[in-house]
């Protein structure tokens, strides 16, 4: 969630950016995660990266080997899918601050980096929990589809049990249960975060 | 890139998979959605809570565990399956990754709906309601049509989400584009070459349902368009 994060703001800054290469950058980035589907993502990263950086070293002349640590490959992968969902929440995020807050920032001659500081963020927090939230659960869901390869979380250590003893409706209902556990105490955050982040806003 | 080109027909028969496990639940789905929707909304606390739960559950747990439930987790019924002559259904991941995939984009699809009907102006239920139409005709003439309306920007998110959720059956061993790829590469040890063709097989197949949906969407929207000839709306003005 924290690359994701990161990656969301990073791509929110290069969509609303005004030079057309980053832009398109952007662009680019989030049509293709947000049109390709996790599970061909996370084998892409898993098992293709290594291969494709062995044969590009291969033609160079070294002869390497590369493997991935399937928690590294499969944070990496999390992490970039949902950071282009995050761009969107943010870029919305941003055009829901008032324009003439920024303007009226910049008349009394703060720097563009206290205006991000004192007016843009802490608005946009404000506006994009909600969003951010359901990539949270989104997301919390995708992790389970990392136990393909072979990463020991829940689903994966939940399949061993089943398989030893042979009682996979039990298990894989247990596991079902603790993920729903997780989906509601996220809710039960989420709802906190965002009464924390409307403090100050006033309520009819 | 011969190795690309020498399997492009074996995707393409798993590009039909997929579209065809899709085409198939979202249209099971969307049976089951409106009359869950309706439940869900439903003053009767029995018909309520039962749906609510459902949805919940769907909505709060991964898929892969809802297939995994499914497929190997009828295993343990098998006794049971066997004696009511479900067991051949069960036997096949065909099946459960239909029954899944439908059950799953249902509740999605319920939930969008109820916000939707939700979402329908009062005032056209209280004008029906004055007009004096039953409840049937008054959900059948104006919520349902309206709240159809307003749901086909979320929805067709879904379709898309569901088209991508496809790709997880591979994983009972089911040939779909993904499955394909995977068989292919165990043979070739080309795993980059192949998944990212199928990535584009995947960046195609959505960008053309989002095609489709923007169609659907216009034709729908005709109404709230201005009218295309000129003179009609100079005349009025005049």
């Amino acid at each position: 969630m924290a690359v994701a994060l990161l990656l969301g703001l990073i791509g929110a800054w290069g969509k609303l950016s005004s030079a057309p290469a980053t832009r398109l950058a952007a662009e680019t980035y989030t049509t293709v995660i947000r049109g390709v589907p996790e599970l061909i993502l996370i084998l892409i990263v898993y098992y293709g990266v290594p291969t494709l950086i062995q044969d590009v070293a291969a033609t160079m002349g070294f002869d390497i080997f590369v493997d991935f640590n399937s928690f590294i490959a499969g944070f990496l992968t999390i992490g970039f899918v949902y950071g282009a969902f995050a761009t969107e929440v943010f870029r919305g995020a941003y055009q829901a601050v008032p324009r003439g807050q920024i303007e009226a920032a910049y008349a009394i001659g703060m720097s563009r980096i206290l205006m991000a500081r004192r007016i843009l963020l802490p608005q946009m927090w404000r506006f994009a929990l909600p969003g951010l939230g359901n990539v949270w659960m989104v997301l919390i869901k995708a992790t389970a589809l990392i136990s393909v390869i072979q990463l020991p979380e829940l689903m994966r250590n939940t399949d061993i049990a089943a398989r030893a003893v042979r009682q996979p409706f039990t298990f894989f209902f247990a596991a079902s249960l603790i993920y729903l556990a997780i989906t509601v105490v996220s809710m039960v955050v989420q709802q906190r975060g965002e009464v924390w982040a409307n403090r100050g806003v006033r309520r009819s | 890139m011969e190795l690309i080109w020498k399997s492009l027909p074996r995707l393409f028969d798993g590009a039909l998979l997929t579209v065809e496990i899709t085409a198939v639940s979202v249209a099971l789905g969307l049976l089951a959605a409106v009359p869950l929707a309706l439940l869900r909304l439903s003053h009767n606390p029995f018909l309520r809570l039962p749906v609510y739960a459902y949805i919940f559950y769907f909505r709060g747990t991964p898929f892969i565990v809802q297939l995994f439930l499914i497929y190997y987790g009828s295993g343990q019924f098998r006794d049971t399956l066997e004696s009511v002559g479900l067991w051949i259904f069960f036997r096949e991941a065909y099946f459960c990754a239909v029954l899944t995939l439908t059950l799953n984009t249902a509740a999605y699809t319920a939930e969008i709906f109820r916000g939707a009907i939700q979402g329908v102006p009062f005032g056209e239920i209280e004008a029906a309601r004055a007009c004096g139409m039953s409840r049937g005709l008054l959900y059948r003439r104006i919520i349902l049509p309206k709240a159809l309306r307003l749901a086909l920007p979320a929805y067709s998110n879904e379709v898309v989400f569901l088209l991508q959720t496809t790709s997880i059956v591979s994983i009972i061993a089911l040939l779909d584009l993904t499955g394909v790829a995977r068989v292919i590469i165990a043979r070739s040890f080309e795993p980059y070459k192949l998944f990212l063709t199928a990535a584009v097989f995947y960046l195609v197949m959505t960008y053309g349902v989002l095609y489709i949906f923007k169609k659907v969407e216009f034709w729908l929207s005709g109404h709230l368009r201005e009218r295309p000839d000129d003179s009609v709306k100079a005349a009025a003005l005049r």
